[in-house]
């Protein structure tokens, strides 16, 4: 019953939610929008799974004592502040704000811009010409980043970005079609196996 | 011949960041086709048009993302076009409802009147598809709790149908989420601004009118601040970024250079 209770209602809902984008009746949209209501309802349950998830986490690493637990009550600190000021005093309460903007986004961004330099390291360690794909890409990498940038262009005489450009239109963008055209042909199939429950991983267990 | 120790590394980088900066280089910068694209949409939307903005990023691509949205809602608010604020993304509506008080406060325009911020709304998919449908069904209320319909520039504001661009400004994969459900489904108009590090994967929607324009990263930002005339943190940061660029190219360079004289000499 745990199980055939989720794969019928999977089933019928994926049927119901394809003929809703063939059939223009109005009973027919009534159910799409309806159905739009219910999941904008639903979605909100993945917030607390996941402050659930964070929850337990968490706890477990401080009963543990696994390595930097300690750390595990500074997230518990920063999630019990934050959402009881955004609780009980809204997002938009200056202290709300202050915090926001004096240690979440500095921190962020910190974090953020920490990756200019391991590129940096990063490119001048790996990015070698080993092989005839290796100097290829890295030809191409070059030349995009030179042409990501005025300096490129002064340098250059504007061929950079032209290059970059042509790049982007041409080789990234067969590429990319490609791979979006692969994806959307394997999410159908998935999508296929799920309604009709031949996938079933998605409910967790074995089968 | 040695590696180039990283510490090395690290401070050339934030020399070339540093040094730039405090020089104030002023390099120029040209505008690229999607860009001049994005641009001229929404020079062509007469006074009165609606455009929805959505701040699909954290404080993280606040850098890179800020100065395009500033920029565009700097030409908006100068072309009297109506702007809804919106945002799939958690932790992006305080730096979102900042940024539009800014723009809003330093060209006069009148909350409630000229802009509104809806907020955030858990559920991405849901919330685009939902606004095609009916708005208010998915924001009751403004970011500030005011009711949808006690804001009049929203009294003749349904769904999609009264918007006239959907722009996207984002750090991940929202911009294929607004084309999926809400161009295709409901025919809406969009174009983005997205991180460079997610440019790549926008061309092929560029290519099919899916996105009427994209900036691209910083880049994206100078070239539209240069468009709008009103150069700021983005003409300031591609700057910088030029110098950074060259240097990893130098190092790129160097570090092939070495690798080739080490295997020379091994052979």
């Amino acid at each position: 019953m745990k199980r055939q209770v989720p794969l019928v209602l999977c089933f019928v809902f994926g049927i119901v939610m394809i003929f809703t984008q063939f059939s223009p009746h109005s009973f027919s949209q009534w159910t799409y929008q309806e159905v739009i209501s219910w999941a904008l309802i639903i979605g909100p349950f993945a917030l607390v799974l996941a402050t659930v998830t964070l929850i337990q986490t968490h706890t477990a690493r401080i009963r543990r004592r696994t390595e930097h637990w300690q750390y595990s009550f500074v997230v518990f600190a920063g999630l019990i502040i934050m959402v009881l000021i955004g609780i009980f005093l809204k997002p938009q309460n200056p202290m709300f704000e202050w915090l926001y903007n004096n240690v979440q986004l500095p921190m962020d961004a910190t974090m953020f811009s920490l990756l200019a330099f391991f590129i940096a390291s990063a490119a001048y360690r790996a990015f070698r010409a080993r092989t005839f794909e290796a100097s290829l890409l890295l030809i191409t990498a070059l030349i995009v980043m030179m042409g990501n940038v005025p300096i490129g262009d002064l340098l250059s005489n504007d061929t950079a970005s032209k290059a970059r450009q042509w790049i982007l239109d041409n080789p990234n963008l067969s590429a990319r079609r490609g791979i979006i055209l692969g994806v959307s042909l394997g999410v159908i199939s998935q999508s296929i196996r799920i309604i009709l429950g031949i996938e079933r991983s998605y409910l967790g267990g074995g089968d | 011949m040695p590696n180039i120790d990283r510490r090395i590394v690290f401070i050339l980088v934030a020399l070339a960041v540093i040094i730039p900066m405090l020089l104030s280089v002023n390099l120029p910068v040209s505008v690229s086709e999607p860009t001049q694209k994005f641009y001229d949409y929404v020079e062509a939307l007469p006074a009165g048009s609606t455009i929805m903005v959505a701040f699909d990023y954290g404080p993280s691509s606040l850098a890179e993302l800020n100065p395009m949205a500033k920029a565009l809602l700097k030409q908006c608010f100068d072309s009297d076009i109506r702007v809804i604020g919106i945002t799939l993304v958690v932790d992006a509506p305080t730096l979102a409802s900042a940024l539009i008080q800014e723009v809003a406060a330093e060209k006069g325009a009148v909350e409630g009147e000229d802009y509104v911020f809806l907020g955030f709304r858990p559920g991405a998919v849901q919330v685009i598809l939902g606004m095609g449908t009916d708005i208010a069904s998915v924001y009751d209320t403004d970011y500030n709790g005011t009711a949808i319909g006690e804001i009049p520039m929203m009294q003749n504001i349904t769904n999609y149908d009264q918007i006239d661009l959907l722009v996207d400004f984002a750090s991940s994969d929202t911009v294929e989420s607004w084309i999926i459900y809400a161009n295709v489904q409901y025919n809406q108009q969009i174009a983005a601004g997205v991180t460079g590090v997610i440019i790549a994967q926008m061309f092929p929607y560029l290519q099919t009118g899916q996105l009427v324009g994209l900036l691209s990263g910083i880049l994206g930002a100078a070239e539209y601040e240069n468009l709008v005339g009103a150069p700021a943190k983005g003409m300031k940061w591609i700057n910088v970024e030029s110098f950074v660029h060259l240097l990893i190219v130098g190092l790129v360079i160097i570090g092939n250079i070495t690798y080739f004289i080490h295997r020379t000499r091994e052979e």
